[in-house]
């Protein structure tokens, strides 16, 4: 049973929301102060990153954010673009950071991908469980 | 807290003072003045991060993307930035063996403080 829940329209306007109500939330969890950057930041990744699928696939439907603190912190964003696309995330490795012919959208998925793994200690990204879409599922301590 | 953008000259540097949240909806604009910059004949460039509060993949990026167009025109481009929470970023990211990153904009152009002296950066 989700918190808080939060549904915005896909557009990188709304991605600021969602951080300041993702860490808002973990705040009063109980997360712990010093983990609290990374929560906002990853939150804003995995947002970003469904904005991201829904524009390229011009999909209006809502971009999903569900927060529940029962036992652990746990945050999952859901977007509704084909499986295929969602799940074909990867983290580049550095000496293709700066590759010439790597487009910007291949740079940021790349490095956005690589900021989750490496701030998020339990990440999962995983087909919806009904219908079409993908959900990156994120779990923080809470210090209760 | 919203994106502001602010330039200055330091000796043959131009300094770009970047403040607020720099992310998927602000990064754009980051993008264009950097690319203002470049096209203009800005070819030393130091992007000064210290009133950052937030950077994300995007902001990245963009400052990636300012990089990679700067070293065709042979220019050098270099960040400030001292907070631990976006060096952080960097190195997760491995973007600090990309970027060459100084503690102070006086390092950045060739000062000496806490900077490696005189060392400019080439992109």
């Amino acid at each position: 049973m989700a918190t808080v829940r939060l549904s915005f329209s896909p557009a990188p306007v709304h991605v600021r929301t969602a951080r300041l109500v993702g860490v808002a939330v973990a705040r009063r969890a109980g997360v712990a102060e010093e983990l609290l950057d990374e929560v906002r930041l990853a939150i804003g990744e995995a947002c970003t990153r469904a904005v991201a699928l829904h524009r390229q696939y011009g999909l209006a439907d809502l971009v999903q954010v569900e927060m529940s603190d029962e036992e652990t912190y746990t945050v999952r964003v859901i977007d509704r673009a084909p499986i295929e696309a969602g799940l074909g995330l990867s983290a580049l490795p550095p000496d293709e950071l700066a590759d010439e012919s790597l487009t910007d959208e291949a740079l940021t998925v790349g490095v956005g991908f690589a900021l989750l793994a490496g701030f998020v200690e339990d990440l999962q990204v995983r087909p919806v469980d009904e219908g079409v879409g993908t959900e990156v599922r994120m779990v923080w301590p809470v210090g209760r | 807290m919203e994106l502001s953008l602010s330039t200055r000259t330091v000796g043959e540097y131009t300094v770009l003072e970047v403040g607020g949240e720099v992310d998927v909806y602000t990064a754009p604009r980051l993008r264009e003045r950097l690319i203002e910059l470049i096209d203009a004949g800005n070819h030393k460039i130091v992007v000064d991060l210290h009133r950052v509060d937030f950077l994300d993949s995007t902001g990245l990026g963009v400052l990636v993307g300012a990089l990679k167009r700067l070293r065709p025109a042979g220019g050098t481009f270099g960040l400030v930035c001292d907070k631990e929470s976006l060096l952080k970023i960097f190195r997760i990211t491995a973007l600090d063996q990309v970027f060459p990153i100084f503690p102070t904009v006086q390092a950045a152009t060739g000062g000496e403080p806490d900077g490696s002296a005189g060392a400019a950066p080439t992109a």
